[in-house]
């Protein structure tokens, strides 16, 4: 991408790794991460707001990255599915999903998972219906729904048992 | 999307200053702006990026009430443990509204300040007059299953779709706004329009204008109140029809009643006179109706959205019962009780 005078400096936290920019105010986070710093788990579904598949965690709060002009965000911290591993051992989200086939295609996955890691952090869904309405901004066109529902179900139960062990 | 220039003010002076040239448009959580900007809708010469005001406080005002800035989050206003104390009315129409995610992004002014859904207005290729006026309705005579059936004009038929704003009309908020010619405060009946004529106008403020407030003055629906939406999937659609209600009740009978209608008009509906015929009675399924037809005595069908006349009757009478009863529609289990 040739730089224009347009560009506009911002540094983001990328999975950790920190990147100083200068980006077009027009581009997107998605775009960014995809087309720029090559981040493709993250998926272009609707480019509108519509599907999830391009969510990602900016500050620990899930969002559509297809939706935020990346300028807008200069300064923040954002977590993509590559960067969700740690240490090489899969997050319990991706082991869970995994364990309970919460996918066919694999297209909204990605977005599914981070948007469940910002369910989970949110702490506003304590059971399945509450988890089905928090979810319902990731679409699945596999149908694969009671399956996520499954594995975050799953995972909340976890959380919960290493919470009691820990009081 | 068209290229602009960029500006990142932090003070509300300096954005008001910027938002004084040409073709400005605010960027606030940009979940309706930079959708619209993708389809050519909108085509701004300069983004004024207002996301480092100090504008993301929930305060408490001298009248008991409360003030939102501009820039507070929709998620984090739905659960915010004084609205939710106060004002569950508004907590459980945010949360009918969009996703998690959305919500994360989306603002207090910027949910006032979302655009129809009719499908043309979105469609640069169409005859819109919202978008292009002077260039006809399409939607008239063409598609119209979600469009409006009360205060629509030969003009423009398109509603607006917050369930935000429904809510917000039934608690007489009232919106603070700040331009080059200073500040002032729009009650929140005055603060959306109906299109007559003019249906690019969506509301009453100015060019130049920004939106630095919501204000709640103090409320007594913290008990018998609900939110109930009514749309084509359970989740992640906008509303058919929805119905806001927020009762005080003396003896047995209703006191104050706040009846606010969503996805049926280019505003948020209520129909203060109607509301009137609540007041003093001892609730019953027979006066409810007689409420609904009142408030639908001018409604008018386009033809595809004929059906929402009968849903908006039957919403009104379900929900009069549910806040009564003190039974809110839950946003999470979707049966409607
Ligand atoms: C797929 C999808 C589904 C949705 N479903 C629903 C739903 O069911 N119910 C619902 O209510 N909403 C729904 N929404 C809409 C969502 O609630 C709005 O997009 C959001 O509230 C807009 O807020 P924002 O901060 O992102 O606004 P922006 O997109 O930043 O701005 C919107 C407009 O307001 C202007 N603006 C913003 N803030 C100010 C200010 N302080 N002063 C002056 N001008 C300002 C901008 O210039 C722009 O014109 C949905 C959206 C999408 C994409
Ligand atoms: S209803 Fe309004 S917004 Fe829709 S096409 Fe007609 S003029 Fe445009
Ligand atoms: S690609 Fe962002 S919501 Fe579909
Ligand atoms: S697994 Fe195919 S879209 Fe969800």
């Amino acid at each position: 991408m040739a730089p224009s005078s347009a560009d506009i400096p911002a540094s983001f936290v990328i999975n950790g790794s920190r990147h100083a920019l200068t980006i077009p105010p027009w581009m997107t986070l998605l775009d960014l991460l995809r087309e720029h710093l090559h981040l493709t788990g993250s998926k272009k579904g609707c480019d509108h707001g519509q599907c999830g598949a391009c969510t990602v965690l900016v500050d620990g709060i899930r969002l559509n990255s297809c939706l935020i002009l990346a300028v807008s965000r200069d300064g923040a911290d954002i977590t993509t599915i590559e960067g969700l591993e740690r240490d090489g051992d899969l997050h319990p989200l991706q082991t869970a999903f995994v364990e309970h086939d919460a996918f066919q295609c694999g297209y909204c996955t990605p977005g599914q998972i981070c948007s469940a890691a910002g369910l989970l952090s949110e702490r506003h869904a304590h059971n399945r219906a509450e988890i089905r309405e928090n979810m319902s901004g990731n679409l699945c066109r596999c149908g694969a729904y009671t399956n996520i529902a499954d594995a975050i179900e799953d995972v909340m139960a976890q959380d919960a048992a290493a919470r009691e062990a820990a009081e | 999307m068209n290229r602009f220039d960029y500006v990142r003010p932090d003070n509300v002076s300096d954005a008001i200053r910027a938002l004084a040239t040409g073709s400005s448009k605010v960027l606030a959580g940009g979940t309706n702006l930079v959708d619209l900007m993708k389809y050519d809708v909108e085509r701004p010469g300069r983004i004024v990026d207002i996301n480092r005001l100090p504008l993301k406080e929930i305060t408490p005002t001298a009248e008991g009430g409360l003030r939102i800035g501009a820039l507070v989050s929709n998620t984090d206003l739905a659960w915010n443990d004084d609205i939710r104390r106060q004002y569950p009315l508004l907590a459980s129409a945010i949360l009918a509204g969009a996703s998690p995610q959305l919500r994360n992004a989306a603002t207090t002014g910027g949910n006032l300040l979302q655009r129809t859904r009719c499908y043309y207005f979105y469609d640069p290729s169409t005859a819109c007059n919202k978008r292009d006026p002077g260039t006809g309705c399409s939607a008239i005579g063409g598609v119209n299953r979600i469009h409006a059936i009360l205060g629509a004009s030969p003009d423009c038929i398109a509603v607006h779709p917050s369930d935000m704003c429904v809510a917000l009309a039934a608690l007489n908020a009232s919106v603070d706004v700040e331009g080059p010619d200073g500040k002032r405060s729009i009650p929140f009946s005055d603060f959306h329009r109906l299109p007559g004529s003019e249906p690019q106008r969506d509301n009453t403020m100015s060019s130049g204008e920004l939106i630095t407030a919501v204000v709640l003055p103090p409320s007594d629906f913290g008990a018998n109140y609900t939110y109930l939406k009514i749309r084509d999937r359970l989740s992640y659609a906008f509303a058919l029809v929805s119905v806001a209600v927020g009762l005080t009740l003396k003896a047995d009978a209703i006191d104050e009643a706040r009846v606010a209608l969503g996805g049926v008009a280019h505003k948020p509906w209520r129909d203060t006179a109607a509301e009137e015929l609540l007041r003093g009675q001892r609730p019953d399924t027979q006066l409810f109706l007689k409420f609904a037809d009142q408030v639908l005595t001018p409604a008018h069908g386009q033809g595809e959205n004929n059906f929402k006349i009968e849903l908006a009757r039957r919403a009104m009478v379900r929900a009069l019962h549910q806040a009564f009863a003190g039974t809110p529609q839950d946003q999470s289990v979707k049966s409607v009780q």
